[in-house]
């Protein structure tokens, strides 16, 4: 039975970085993902990661646009540490070899971004989140020796003793069905958000809200979950992200009467207000008759106004994106994009070392939520929460090692519990619902009602719909009957993590009766910081069913302002 | 208006699929779905039509559905390319009887369906290259300084996602599956490239006198096609070559260096190739005794039956190999004067797209998603 001193489940950049820096630290280290480590969704991520490296700059205009942009709702001491060890966490990747632009004096160069309020953006054209998880994981065949890799294995279920620590992961090997108990002294999650959840999204089809769901069932609290982020420029046919890196090298969005429209809620920032500001203003238009495109449902996205040659070397991959999958040349013409679901600001409950309340579990990444995005993510920040808190994670979990000893549990019951939960969902009849219909209703469900504009009708009908969900997942059948690389099964346990990432969604966007961020309620259309200045939290109770708790928002330095851009 | 094409009503597509099922005892075997999708979205999505709607137990890799993560490998109509990459109307184009033909990749042992072992092989290669950067010391306290051409030359490398197209269709490693291969050595060049790496003497000497290293390609092109990603593997190959022979003047023990310099010396002294003047030039170079070295005699010897195969197919007389080929003095001036131009420029010249980028086109391609398949 595998045993080790830091034991890490997903590797995308959180957990590779954790995995990197544990292992400096001295530790034994694991890395567990269900696929190979560079197809994380990390991979997908074009734009850059900011940090305050100009001269001209400062962390604290960095810090004070995050606390800006989460609309007040991130908590300040965790985006201090944050925007305070940028700088040096992207010198360090670009000292391991991620091949950042230059400018012409050789030095790194930066673009503008969402919502900054200087160029700030580092990158490596628009495969920047690429770049990153590629050398990460140079990094991981480095050390070889000291972190094992296990690569396409399933995890099933986090272990606890009778404490309540957590001590471990129940994990099947995706090639050959087995099952395994894996022990450590420290367990970090680090496997991303819960995107498949919505339909469309720009996320990867693995994006399904594994860890989130484990560590809700285990009793981990999660916290801002209300808060889902839509990415203002996605394909209006597939979901497929335009990078923010276009409008960061000043491209225009236009209505159907050719308007910039950004110029009616962010007359000084335009396009590059923040991406709740921006997708709210698309959507106005979508709904008032002024989108473009056969149904209205379209937006323009203009980089002809961009150098072309600029837009090839900077852009390359999105004028790849937009002529294989929309059949534009963007160098040429406009392209037709609409708000699309993008990423979770909300996740696993955690502080700043990424421990959660429960003892021996960490997160890090879109898994956790520290709080650093609160109501809204800034384009950038998110490779850079990967990173800063995907190693101080790392970090905190191996000095905590250090002085522990391996857990002693026994990991029988749990492994024949997961093993048997796995057996009768093959054995499933066919009297219910196939396992990709559940998952397609429940996309469509949340796009409708959890999305850029919602209301209390809506919410409540969604909440009724993922209850019925919730049971017909529990009897949804699949096809493969197999062992060796059974992917059908692994996706009716997906679809269970997924129900309770977005009855978590709703209930909380239910419970927050104010607009904030990527919360808009049509019924409550104003902030209110007086009751609704905090977090809500939610935790599963007794009964299976989610409850809701507050918890205060940390305030270091900026009292909460009325948000213009 | 632009994505005319993309206003397409769905269609009807048959998809022919090659499965195995490793513990069922039997042999791979096909089986056919039709789906229906508009013409513009790609196999990967008609594949999981399948899947979602007749059979879940498809086994395919697959996640961002935006030629990314390098998950959905396959082959399409007996090609290599990702499966999200490529639109339905073109596949069924290409295909033989217009039904759509999906098999796992080349060159990698089937797991299961289209699910191939890439760790047997892929990354088996990957890791012979070292792939990691070997910082030049100190290390700065800032960013290491240098040229932004640097950087975005080895983004290209940098690009490469990991897909095992390359791999899927290298007819080298078909030959010998020791070849490192095009996958791999594009990696390699993403450090040798690299301004901040300590070791591009060690790293190319070394690829260089592996006889499965970089003297191991065969020039085929097929790995250039393959790639959906534009990283060139086989342009990558052939500047580490030019990088050792050239900068580093590595001679290698597989003759590499200096069979590159005999091919490059005769083509400029007769215009097309002297088959008979290559092992000697290659073993000695102008020298007129070095055709009797032990080497090159034993490389004759065993040359022989593919000397004795070209002429009797007909691809060389016996003459011509003698003799060599003649062009006409004017032609040959007009050869000569290419190798004045390109060999008296300062840096040497490297046609390389990624960088220079294209050159504006008078006239706005039209947008069709069929160029971009495959």
């Amino acid at each position: 039975m595998p045993a080790n001193d830091v034991l890490i489940i997903g590797a995308g950049l959180a957990g590779q970085r954790a995995a990197l820096a544990a292992a400096q630290k001295g530790a034994s280290v694991a890395i567990m993902s269900k696929v190979h480590p560079v197809r994380s969704h990390s991979v997908a991520a074009a734009g850059g990661i900011n940090a305050a490296i100009s001269v001209d700059d400062d962390w604290r205009s960095h810090a004070y646009d995050t606390v800006k942009g989460s609309d007040f709702l991130g908590d300040q001491d965790a985006i201090e540490i944050m925007c305070s060890e940028a700088p040096k966490e992207v010198m360090e990747l670009e000292h391991m070899g991620v091949t950042f632009h230059r400018n012409d004096k050789g030095e790194m160069d930066l673009r503008a971004f969402g919502g900054a309020s200087t160029k700030r953006t580092a990158y490596v054209a628009d495969i920047t989140g690429q770049a990153l998880l590629h050398v990460l994981y140079e990094q991981l065949m480095k050390h070889h020796e000291t972190v094992e890799r296990y690569e396409e294995w399933f995890t099933t279920s986090l272990l606890k003793d009778e404490s309540g620590r957590c001590c471990g992961v129940l994990a099947r090997d995706i090639r050959t069905g087995k099952m395994e108990a894996f022990t450590a002294k420290n367990v970090i999650l680090a496997c991303g958000g819960a995107g498949q959840a919505y339909k469309p999204t720009t996320n990867g089809l693995i994006v399904t809200g594994d860890g989130i769901a484990m560590a809700y069932r285990a009793g981990a609290p999660l916290m801002d979950m209300e808060m889902v982020q839509y990415h203002p420029t996605c394909l209006v046919e597939t979901g497929i992200l335009i990078t923010e890196g276009a409008r960061g090298e000043g491209a225009h969005l236009l209505n159907a009467n050719g308007e910039r429209f950004m110029e009616k809620s962010a007359p000084n920032k335009m396009e590059l207000a923040s991406r709740d500001v921006v997708s709210r203003a698309e959507q106005i238009e979508i709904n008032e008759g002024r989108g473009v495109g056969p149904n209205g449902e379209g937006i323009y996205l203009d980089v002809t106004v961009v150098p072309r040659k600029r837009t090839l070397e900077a852009l390359r991959e999105i004028v790849n994106l937009g002529r294989d999958f929309a059949g534009v040349d963007i160098t040429r013409e406009p392209i037709m994009i609409r708000p699309g679901q993008h990423y979770i600001m909300g996740g696993v409950k955690t502080d700043v070392d990424g421990r959660t309340p429960i003892d021996g579990l960490y997160a890090a990444g879109e898994v956790a939520c520290v709080s650093v995005h609160g109501g809204n993510r800034l384009g950038a920040n998110s490779l850079l929460d990967t990173l800063i808190f995907g190693r101080r994670a790392g970090e905190h979990a191996a000095d905590r090692s250090a002085s522990m000893g391996m857990p002693e549990v026994d990991t029988r019951p749990q492994l024949r519990e997961d093993a048997g939960r796995i057996d009768s969902i093959i054995a499933r009849s066919h009297d219910g619902r196939r396992v990709s219909e559940i998952k397609n209703e429940l996309g469509e469900l949340m796009n409708k009602h959890a999305a850029v504009f919602r209301d209390e009708a809506g919410l409540q009908g969604a909440l009724e719909t993922i209850g019925r969900l919730k049971e017909e997942a529990a009897s949804a059948w699949i096809d493969d009957q197999g062992t060796v690389f059974n992917q059908d099964v692994l996706g009716a346990i997906e679809l269970g993590y997924m129900v309770d990432c977005a009855e978590a969604t709703v209930v909380a966007a239910i419970e927050r009766k104010e607009s904030r961020g990527a919360q808009f309620r049509t019924d409550y259309p104003e902030r209110n910081d007086e009751e609704w200045l905090k977090h809500i939290d939610i935790t599963l109770n007794g009964d299976g069913a989610p409850e809701v708790s507050y918890s205060p928002v940390t305030i270091t330095q900026w009292q909460p302002e009325e948000r213009k851009y | 208006m632009p994505a005319e094409a993309h206003d397409k009503p769905p269609e009807q597509f048959t998809l022919r699929l090659r499965r195995y099922d490793p513990e069922s005892g039997e042999a791979p075997y096909w089986d056919e779905h039709t789906v229906e999708l508009a013409p513009h979205r790609s196999v990967l999505e008609a594949i999981l039509q399948a899947k979602d709607r007749f059979d879940g137990s498809i086994g395919v890799r697959c996640s961002c559905r935006q030629a990314i993560c390098g998950s959905c490998g396959i082959r399409v109509n007996g090609e290599p390319a990702l499966a999200c990459h490529t639109h339905l109307d073109a596949a069924k184009r290409s295909a033989k009887d217009g039904v759509i033909e999906i098999e796992p990749m080349g060159n990698m042992p089937v797991l299961k369906d289209l699910v191939v072992d890439m760790d047997a092989v892929h990354w088996k290669k990957i890791q012979r290259v070292t792939p990691w950067l070997l910082p030049k010391q100190p290390v700065p306290e800032r960013e290491y300084i240098v040229s932004k051409e640097s950087m975005v030359d080895v983004t290209q490398t940098m690009g490469c996602i990991q897909c095992g197209a390359c791999v899927s269709d290298c007819l080298a490693m078909e030959v010998d599956p020791g070849f490192i291969g095009p996958a791999a050595l594009a990696k390699a060049y993403r450090f040798v490239g690299d301004p901040r790496d300590d070791e591009q003497f060690e790293r190319l000497n070394d690829l260089a006198q592996d006889p499965q290293g970089i003297f191991d390609c065969t020039h085929c092109f097929k790995c250039v096609e393959a790639c959906p990603k534009d990283v060139n593997p086989m342009g990558q190959i052939m500047r580490l070559r030019r990088i050792a022979t050239s900068d580093h003047h590595i001679v290698d023990q597989n003759n590499g260096e200096r069979h590159e310099k005999t091919m490059v010396g005769l083509i400029r002294d007769y215009g097309l190739l002297h088959e008979a003047e290559m092992l000697p030039r290659s073993y000695g170079g102008y020298s007129w005794f070095a055709k009797f070295t032990p080497a090159a005699g034993k490389e004759l010897t065993s040359s022989l039956p593919s000397i004795l195969k070209a002429v009797l197919r007909g691809k060389v007389s016996i003459k011509k190999a003698i003799f060599g080929h003649k062009i006409p003095s004017a032609d040959l001036k007009a050869v000569q004067a290419i190798y004045d131009k390109v060999e008296s420029r300062e840096e040497r010249y490297e046609l390389n797209l990624y960088i220079v980028g294209e050159d504006e086109a008078p006239e706005p391609v039209a947008a069709s998603p069929e160029g971009s398949a495959n």
